[in-house]
């Protein structure tokens, strides 16, 4: 097997008297999906915050393409290859949806610091991450005017066209409507080419059709672990999860 | 941005420049205009660099009096040391202020909202006590200075020299703020205003960004002390005071903050309320206070925004 995109090992952090994350490790392989599921508080939002830095663990390791990341700054951690969408929608409302693409692309390649000349002209790239998402019809609207699930999209597209090699997603699927959920599993399964995700999701359909591995969290430990079918297979999964989700 | 709107700050510009011409054209519009204009001027500059950190960057520094009163102080020191030379004194202005900010920005930014508020007043009283405690230069009943500055021989003494000056420099300070707010750096910086996280996981150093911002403001705001204390002929600890802090920010809110050349537009206001009120009433906050509040209230984008449509 290649080395491992994402690497965490024994991840332990807690919030006072309430252990979040109770020895974590999983691995994400390269061009896989790796999903993270679980009931509501399971700690899966607190899992991703660890990786992307929002959030210190207490103890343990995550390695990010073999080099350790864990004390590092969240923005050096995205210069590394991270990108994330987050599970309440995080985008730039008074930019439109191309302007929040190329920033994030000039942000991502370049220097902050460059202080003349306007601040456009990054190449094709930000145009060809709106059209892979659906949304280069709409790259001249301001994002904060554009629907919840375009914005969706338009986090997508952000993280999408820097070109990561880890994409962090926390319930992309969230508040989508059955229509658009399907196409947006459609979008997901083709970023797999691009680079590894770690998957954060609540549609147990989507995640049984989008999944290579998947992870199963509750109340901060790993339960179970393995392939779609297995998982579905799983006597404690369907007790702790499944049954009452499903 | 329509085309009226790009006409106000080329407009604005137009009147300053035009009152010293028509006073030397023997139009009787007196000799308090143009003294008031000149303070106008020099607010302007101090509230347009206020306004890039709190307008741009959302930064609400209620303490930027601060380096407007070490640019005064700069003055000051140089004054007493017999140095007057502008190509000296204005660059040792704006190095101070710019390390006063650095040091100060550093701490301030750790943290945010109402605590970067509280925290950016208290570095500028800090400079408050500290002007008044400078006992060679006046401590608290300040300081009056023994000539202008000069540049190449060239000496700010006519009220005509002072204000010329201080319009070029307004005019730098807003071509400045207007390239920086149109590059990637301003971009940014306004980005991290709208959703800091969201910058950070771009891969930006947020706090850096919002560091420089303040560094390059405090050294613009030094230049209006140095004007307005040359303006005066004198320098006291009043320059630091909160309700300066205060005034500036006013300016910002009620000119349209972000658009920089509202500052000019907030400063007019604030000046002539000051000035002209001020003759009237001493109770003159009473009157401009409600003021205030209703233009919040209803005129968002301040002044700038009218008739832009989405205010
Ligand atoms: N900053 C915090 N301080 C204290 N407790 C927190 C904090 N953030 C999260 N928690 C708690 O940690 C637990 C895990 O939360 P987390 O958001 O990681 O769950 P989740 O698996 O993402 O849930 P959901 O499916 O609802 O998004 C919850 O019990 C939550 O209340
Ligand atoms: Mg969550």
């Amino acid at each position: 097997m290649a080395e491992p995109v994402l690497d965490i090992e024994v991840l332990r952090k807690s919030f006072g008297a309430l252990l979040v994350t109770d020895d974590v490790s999983l691995h994400v392989a390269p061009h896989r999906i790796h999903a993270v599921i679980g009931p509501n508080g399971a700690g899966k939002t607190t899992l991703i915050q660890q990786i992307s830095g929002a959030l210190k663990p207490d103890s343990g390791r995550i390695r990010l393409a073999g080099q350790d990341i864990t004390a590092l700054a969240p923005h050096l951690r995205a210069r590394l290859g991270l990108a994330r969408v987050f599970q309440i929608t995080s985008i730039l409302p008074e930019y439109t949806a191309l302007e929040n693409v190329s920033l994030a692309v000039q942000a991502r390649h370049g220097s902050a610091f460059r202080m003349i000349g306007p601040s456009s002209g990054t190449g094709p790239e930000p145009m060809r991450a709106l059209d892979r998402v659906g949304l280069a019809p709409r790259h001249a609207i301001r994002a904060q005017r554009l629907s919840h699930g375009e914005k969706r999209r338009l986090e997508l597209a952000m993280a999408l066209a820097v070109q990561p090699r880890l994409m962090l997603l926390d319930e992309p699927l969230a508040g989508a409507g059955p229509e658009d959920t399907a196409s947006l599993i459609t979008l997901l399964a083709g970023l797999k080419q691009d680079c590894a995700i770690l998957l954060v999701e609540h549609d147990m359909d989507a995640v049984f059709k989008l999944a290579d591995d998947i992870t199963v969290l509750a109340l901060g430990r790993v339960i179970a672990r393995g392939t779609p079918a297995e998982i579905k297979a799983n006597p404690a999964v369907r007790a702790a999860y499944l049954g009452e989700d499903v | 941005m329509s085309r009226a709107s790009r006409m106000v700050p080329i407009a604005l510009f137009a009147s300053l420049a035009a009152i010293p011409i028509l006073r030397e054209a023997g139009l009787p519009i007196g000799g308090f205009l143009p003294l008031i204009a000149g303070r106008i001027i020099i607010f302007a500059i101090a509230a347009m660099s206020l306004d890039f950190i709190l307008g741009v960057g959302g930064l609400a520094s209620f303490g930027h009096a601060a380096p407007l009163a070490i640019g005064a102080y700069a003055v000051a020191i140089l004054d007493a040391a017999g140095i007057h030379d502008a190509t000296i004194v204005i660059p040792a202005a704006m190095l101070a202020a710019g390390i006063f900010a650095l040091v100060t920005g550093a701490i301030a930014l750790r943290t945010s909202g109402i605590n970067f508020l509280m925290i950016t007043l208290a570095f500028a009283q800090m400079v408050y006590f500290a002007a008044g405690s400078l006992a060679d230069y006046g401590g608290d009943d300040g300081y009056s200075l023994d000539a202008r500055i000069m540049w190449a021989g060239w000496k700010l003494s006519g009220r005509g020299g002072l204000y010329a000056v201080s319009l070029v420099c307004l005019f730098a300070a807003w071509l400045l703020f207007r390239t920086l707010t149109a590059s990637r750096f301003g971009r940014l910086l306004s980005a991290a205003r709208q959703n800091r996280v969201r910058v950070q996981s771009m891969g930006v150093d947020v706090f850096a960004v919002q560091l420089t911002s303040m560094v390059i403001a405090a050294m613009v705001c030094a230049v209006a002390g140095v004007l307005l204390a040359n303006e005066a002929e004198f320098v006291s600890p009043a320059y630091a005071a909160w309700g300066r802090s205060g005034s500036l920010m006013v300016m910002v809110l009620l000119g349209g903050a972000g658009s920089l050349h509202g500052a000019i537009l907030g400063a007019a206001l604030v000046v002539l309320f000051e000035e002209g009120l001020g003759r009237v009433t001493p109770h003159w906050p009473l009157i401009f206070g409600p003021l205030l509040v209703l233009s919040v209230l209803f005129l968002r984008r301040g002044i700038a925004g009218i008739g832009r449509g989405d205010g």
